[in-house]
């Protein structure tokens, strides 16, 4: 095997010069190298011996009004200005927008049909914000003034059957434009629309920019083309799209046409990706800490992982606690601006900003 | 080409169709809807328009709560809006009313009272022009159960199944219509399978209709409208066809060769059109054109398809066709309302 080439599997990537010097702490010697194919092997092994990147949180970022409070932090998303969306669990599930700073500036959809359960906001390069809700099963668009534009699925009807939509049993032949618990939303250069298609379903579906159904992938299950539990996606600049099949503890990577293409198995189990823009990108993957809270699992989870797109693991950072710079099982990042990513978490009811020190030892 | 190919379509299916299904085109009125801040439309189950133009929409807004660790949602709850004709928010009616559950459809009789239908609360429900509720069709149920007694008063299904009771006790209704006396015909519906005429008191006098295929049978009635001969057009959407029944409820005739019916208009003034709606269920991307009819059920054009965008539409459930060139559409999965300018 080449010095540079690192095996996975039967994939080989080739490394670039700038993380050799990395690969050669992780593998001292190439018998070490080898070894990390086994799957158990390189999750302990990216696990026990990534660096670790420093940073900081900043303390009181959002201020929100006194009569005011979030629930989980489901989803964050920041706009073109820097504006942060949290997308929360309160009594009701709602929608908020803050400046670049902090400051509160309002809320949208408030008692929107389509508000239910959250579970991901996310922002388009133009800038519209999308939510996915897990609870009314559907994937919202609204505009950056706020105004619900493109909705796709459909929360089920309240009362009986009827032309109601009830979504097919686990295991069935799902409906193209039928979710059920939906997870997360990306988009390719071109619009396409990616949706993780979720608890229920086991599955990731292509949209044409229109809402149009292209393709669909994934079974539940743990093989080839399976998924059990996509939670999280995200696409990169040339359309393949990074799935984080959560109870599957490994992040799928397929093209743009849905077809597999490298399976990361060694950063625990993608609760939240997100891939930077730019053109360098990165992955950052959080292996959360469950919101179980068992505390046997702190040794073991809690840490966000910087990958390159190739599935390099260049750094990680955090562990599970409840104090601020820890992680109290983080369900979104933001990474637009990829040292200075927003984190969202259920337990902890808040957003963190986080920003790295990837340069500074620690 | 395109009427060509809708031809050869048309021979091989319905026969009566060929050479009679010219494109009609159409705008839509971008941005037609001015909601006041923090409102938001949901589901738009009906459109209606008075006589000066005001637009009235129904739609359900729902109420979700939460529970715990169990994860309930509870659903519920539409609203009322009405809009200047140019879109321009004008009030809501009848907010937080008991009735106001599901949403079905609205209505504007020739004396500009209001009516809507509710699917959940199974009520037709009658306000004044100022927006004032005067009378009630049919009893919401109540929302008790009482342990080991069954269901609190006002429950579902009581008669016949899907023919109901002799009187304004509805399971599911969908659609109201009006004679020129004043007569009510209302839909009913998804759970009963029946037309149920009362006078314009609301007192019952009839109803005809059962579930099933047949002549005088239903499957999911989900529109209704009245010519001014008094004649009754029924949206069967379920058997893909419009029957009509003059207005003591008897057969006459039905158009097979329109698709689902999921809406259907009559046009008032001298000569009146039928406008029916081939709406894309709520979870397909299919059909979706809307048909121009003479009331003799020939076809005079179609125009639109399924879709999200401004000029494509996302299960078309209610028609308003006051003016049967400036057209306002319902649609539920695209949570709005169009106003269609036909050419």
């Amino acid at each position: 095997m080449p010095i540079g080439t690192k095996r996975r599997g039967l994939l080989l990537y080739t490394v670039p010069e700038i993380q050799m010097r990395k690969i050669q702490t992780c593998c001292t010697v190439l018998g070490a190298c080898l070894l990390a194919a086994s799957p158990q092997f390189a999750q302990t092994h990216a696990r026990a011996n990534a660096p670790e990147i420093p940073f900081d949180s900043v303390p009181n970022f959002l201020k929100l009004p006194p009569d005011l409070y979030l629930g989980e932090g489901i989803g964050v998303a920041t706009n073109s200005k820097g504006h942060i969306f949290v997308y929360t669990r309160s009594q009701h599930t709602r929608l908020f927008e803050f400046d670049a700073t902090g400051k509160y500036i309002g809320e949208i959809g408030e008692g929107l049909y389509g508000f239910a359960f959250a579970h991901a906001v996310r922002v388009d390069p133009q800038d519209n914000i999308w939510v996915v809700d897990e609870g009314s099963n559907m994937v919202i668009k609204f505009n950056p003034a706020g105004q619900v534009v493109m909705l796709m699925g459909r929360r089920p009807e309240p009362i009986d059957a009827g032309l109601g939509l009830v979504p097919p049993a686990p295991g069935s032949n799902p409906q193209p434009y039928v979710f059920d618990r939906p997870t997360d939303v990306a988009w390719d250069a071109a619009g396409d629309i990616f949706v993780s298609d979720g608890y229920g379903n086991s599955r990731v579906v292509k949209y044409d920019r229109n809402g149009k159904f292209i393709a669909a992938v994934g079974t539940k299950g743990n093989g080839k083309l399976q998924l059990n539990l996509p939670h999280t996606l995200a696409a990169d600049a040339k359309g393949n799209v990074y799935v984080g099949d959560r109870s599957n503890a490994r992040i799928q990577v397929f093209d743009n046409d849905l077809a597999f293409k490298a399976s990361y198995d060694n950063v625990g189990a993608p609760w939240a990706v997100c891939i930077t823009p730019g053109p360098h990108q990165y992955i950052y993957s959080s292996n959360s800490f469950p919101d179980s809270n068992n505390s046997e699992l702190i040794p073991t989870s809690g840490e966000i992982y910087k990958m390159e797109l190739d599935g390099t693991v260049l750094g990680k950072f955090g562990h599970p606690g409840k104090k601020l710079g820890e992680f109290s099982t983080v369900h979104e990042i933001d990474c637009r601006t990829p040292d200075q990513i927003m984190i969202s978490e259920i337990t902890a009811w808040r957003v963190q900003k986080i920003v790295l020190h990837p340069g500074v030892k620690k | 080409m395109k009427k060509v190919k809708n031809c050869i379509f048309a021979v091989l299916f319905a026969g009566t169709l060929c050479a009679q299904l010219p494109e009609i085109a159409y705008d839509s009125v971008p941005n037609l809807l001015k909601l006041p801040e923090h409102t938001y439309l949901g589901e738009v189950a009906g459109v209606a328009t008075n006589s000066k133009g005001n637009i009235l929409v129904y739609t359900r807004t729902g109420e979700v709560a939460t529970a715990g660790a169990s994860r309930i949602f509870t659903h519920g709850g539409s609203r009322l809006f009405e809009f200047s004709p140019g879109g321009a928010y004008i009030r809501e009616i009848g907010t937080g009313i008991y009735g106001f559950q599901f949403g079905q459809a609205v209505n504007v009789d020739a004396q500009d009272n209001i009516w809507v239908v509710d699917r959940g609360s199974d009520m037709v429900i009658k306000f004044d022009p100022s927006g004032r509720q005067v009378m009630n069709l049919s009893r919401k149920p109540e929302s008790v159960t009482l342990e080991g007694r069954g269901p609190g008063g006002g429950g579902r299904g009581r008669g016949a199944t899907g023919v109901g009771i002799a009187g304004d006790n509805f399971n599911r209704p969908t659609g109201v219509a009006f004679d020129a006396a004043g007569n009510i015909f209302v839909s009913d519906g998804y759970a009963n399978a029946r037309v149920a005429k009362m006078d314009k008191d609301g007192k019952f006098l009839k109803s005809w209709g059962s579930k099933g295929a047949g002549q005088g049978q239903f499957d999911m009635p989900n529109s209704i409208a009245v010519d001014a001969a008094g004649n009754v057009y029924v949206a069967d959407l379920g058997n893909k066809r419009i029957q009509v029944f003059d207005n003591d409820g008897n057969f006459k005739t039905q158009y097979a060769n329109v698709g689902s019916p999921w809406a259907v208009c009559i046009s008032p003034g001298a000569h009146q059109y039928l406008f029916s709606s081939n709406s894309n269920a709520t979870d397909s991307m299919d059909n979706g054109e809307i048909y121009k009819m003479e009331l003799d059920g020939k076809v005079l054009g179609k125009f639109g398809k399924a879709g999200k965008g401004l000029k494509e539409f996302g299960t078309v459930n209610q028609i308003d066709c006051r003016n049967p060139n400036g057209l306002f559409v319902a649609e539920i999965t695209n949570w709005r309302v169009q106003k269609l300018n036909l050419h």
